[in-house]
């Protein structure tokens, strides 16, 4: 079992033919994901990478039996893309392009509202179940199948930890970034709420990061909801208030959001919070053989 | 992006949200001759980017002509130092000059994002002027918070709820209405992340003005408002964060003195808190992001080793995508032909890592190679301060 997607997913590219959707779309083929089709408006009936270009999502799903799509393309279409896609009725929507305005998003995140589609990102490194299908841009080369389910606000630290975890011999069920942005599809709950109900998955990592006050929701919901343990790393315990640390979401603002505040919180409700992430696949392994 | 107060009230004026009469001056003279049109008294107002200006003296009421010219020439290029700008202050190059007017009460008014409810939030209060987190915090039943769900948008009832708490008579109701909608349309038709009015006042004659304006814009949403792009002033930031701006790198300096450079903004933040960890303190955030190529790569040292508080730099790249060869072909490129008077410590980890490391060792650069991330962090720290490696081989 696993989350989101499984070896039988069957993928859309939304700005298939770009260099971008074109290299992804590739490595997620050599990976064994099921890409049944592309997606490009104007370019409708090319044959790109062996596979069928739509000019409209509706149509591979129609065509192909499309039920997730993985989003390329530029910020300024990014939103409209995702709306296509809930158009379409798909299922899960990927959504790797950066730099979508907030007010779009926040548009588009209430009217997904109105739909069964659910969103992961935008801003994010997509999803991967290992040995199954990935969705997204990480490297394949440092998963290995397993019952460690990740879920992250980052992409090169969530490797970082990936490796870790799979260098023990622990293996992931499901890796998930969620995004860097201040407004995202899916939060660390409704993924935790997942990870908890699958059955493959025994322990949780979490990496969070400043800004919002998401972790400290998702640490209320794991003592409330969760028995398996959850392993957490907060990223900016250094950054200074005010500054935007990359992430549009990662933003200290009036005292709000701090690492020492998410660690506190995470701590209380009962998670095991390592200071140095070089530590996250070692305390794993510690709270997996209690 | 953040602008100007003059900038701001600009915009509110083109909107319809009330401002004082008022002009910008780049010299004294300018500003008296302005200050003589409006009539006296009349404020002038420092323009930087930065809170606190009141007490730092960047504001002064001015009564009659010579005073003008005084407060004027005092203002214009005054280095201005509040709690928000750093010891170093903040060079002042033009001031507002805005007709004086007489105040009977100062409000709040601002409209952000709220994230966690993902939509905007209209915030108000009575009590204006004074710092508003503060006032949150002490009497935060003082503060109004009105939602507004972005599918209806901005309704009079939104409207009335907000009106009708803040005490005013008929006729300053009717003003402060007509503001607020000016304000909220303002907000959403050009991607602002924050427009704050502190104080909004109210006049002897009823009247209800901006007499500060605070916007900050969505960085995403400005290839959409080129206009807006335009009222950028590089001057006002970090020169090193806008020369790393213009190579697509994301930088921001911090106090410390180890200089470092990650891919990643996660990774980048969690490798300067393990700095912190074994007792550094990082010089800066650095992320040379997903497409690291040679050029990225030198232009990132380049700024990096500009910062002269930098005494160890650590590279610490995970090559997941990018590959780590063309990675360590970028340090080798950026490093010939330039003197490193600081230790470097290198740590290159994922695709093509023994390749990366065998360029790195064979390029002759007095470097360290290290694959373990913690042992590389404790080098650098330990390091920082004891000149270059090549002294020591």
């Amino acid at each position: 079992m696993s989350i989101l997607i499984n070896k039988d997913s069957r993928v859309v590219v939304q700005g298939f033919t770009g260099r971008e959707g074109t290299f992804h779309a590739q490595q997620m083929i050599e990976y064994g994901t099921r890409v049944v089709a592309g997606v490009t408006p104007g370019k409708g009936g090319q044959i790109h990478l062996d596979r069928q270009v739509f000019n409209t999502v509706e149509e591979a799903v129609q065509k192909e039996g499309a039920d997730v799509s993985v989003i390329f393309v530029p910020a300024a279409h990014a939103a409209d893309a995702i709306v296509e896609a809930a158009l379409a009725g798909i299922k899960l929507i990927v959504c790797i392009s950066e730099g979508i305005p907030i007010l779009d998003m926040m548009r588009v995140k209430n009217y997904l509202r109105t739909t069964d589609s659910r969103l992961i990102g935008p801003n994010c490194p997509g999803v991967i179940t290992p040995g199954e299908a990935k969705v997204g841009i990480m490297p394949s080369r440092i998963h290995r199948p397993g019952v460690v389910g990740v879920v992250s606000r980052s992409g090169t630290l969530t490797y970082m930890a990936v490796q870790q975890v799979s260098d023990l011999g622990l293996g992931e069920s499901t890796c998930v970034g969620i995004g860097g942005d201040p407004i995202i599809g899916t939060g660390f709950i409704e993924i935790l709420d997942l990870f908890q109900a699958d059955p493959r998955t025994e322990a949780v990592v979490m990496i969070g990061e400043i800004g919002g006050t998401q972790e400290e929701e998702a640490a209320r919901f794991i003592k409330e909801r969760m028995n398996k343990p959850v392993v957490s790393f907060i990223a900016g315990q250094t950054a200074p208030a005010g500054k935007r640390m990359g992430h549009a979401g990662a933003i200290i603002s009036g005292g709000k959001g701090t690492a020492a505040e998410k660690m506190d919180a995470l701590r209380e409700h009962g998670v095991r919070v390592v200071e140095n992430p070089t530590d996250i696949g070692v305390c794993v392994r510690e709270a997996l053989t209690k | 992006m953040k602008i100007h107060e003059y900038q701001a009230k600009e915009l509110f004026r083109s909107y319809g949200v009330a401002v004082p009469e008022g002009q910008v001056a780049e010299t004294k003279e300018k500003a008296v001759e302005i200050a003589d049109r409006l009539g006296y008294p009349c404020v002038v107002k420092a323009q930087v980017h930065a809170g606190g200006r009141g007490k730092a003296g960047g504001i002064r009421l001015v009564a009659n002509r010579e005073e003008a010219l005084r407060a004027a020439g005092e203002i214009i290029g005054m280095r201005l130092i509040s709690r928000q700008t750093g010891s170093e202050g903040r060079l002042v190059r033009r001031v507002l000059v805005e007709q004086g007017l007489h105040i009977v009460r100062e409000l709040y008014l601002a409209v952000i994002i709220d994230r966690e409810r993902e939509c905007p939030v209209i915030i108000a209060s009575a009590q204006g002027g004074m710092e508003i987190e503060e006032l949150a915090q002490e009497h935060p039943e003082k503060i109004i918070k009105q939602h507004v769900h972005p599918v209806i948008g901005l309704t009079s009832a939104h409207i009335r709820n907000v009106a009708f708490k803040l005490d005013l008579n008929d006729v300053q109701r009717n003003h402060f209405s007509t503001l607020l909608a000016a304000l909220f349309k303002f907000f959403m038709e050009r991607d602002a992340s924050l427009a704050e009015i502190n104080p909004l006042i109210v006049t002897a004659d009823d009247r209800v003005l901006a007499l500060d304006g605070k916007v900050t814009f969505d960085e995403n949403a400005l290839p959409r408002h080129p206009d807006i792009g335009r009222l950028r002033d590089i001057l006002e930031e970090e020169p090193l964060e806008v020369q790393a701006s213009r190579f697509g790198l994301n930088y921001i300096k911090l106090d410390g003195n180890i200089g470092c450079m990650v891919n990643g903004a996660g990774l980048a933040m969690a490798t300067m808190d393990m700095i912190k960890y074994h007792g550094g303190e990082p010089a800066n955030f650095l992320d040379v992001g997903g497409g690291t190529s040679v050029e990225r790569v030198k232009e990132a040292f380049r700024i990096l080793l500009a910062d002269e508080k930098v005494q160890s730099v650590l590279v610490n790249i995970f090559g997941g995508i990018v590959r780590t060869d063309l990675v360590a072909n970028g340090v080798v490129n950026a490093i010939q032909g330039m003197e490193l008077k600081v230790p470097l410590i290198v740590r290159l980890v994922g695709t093509n890592e023994e390749e990366g490391k065998r360029i790195l060792q064979e390029s002759g650069i007095p470097l360290i190679t290290e694959t373990d991330l913690s042992v590389a962090v404790k080098q650098a720290v330990d390091l920082a301060g004891k000149g270059g490696l090549s002294c020591r081989s």
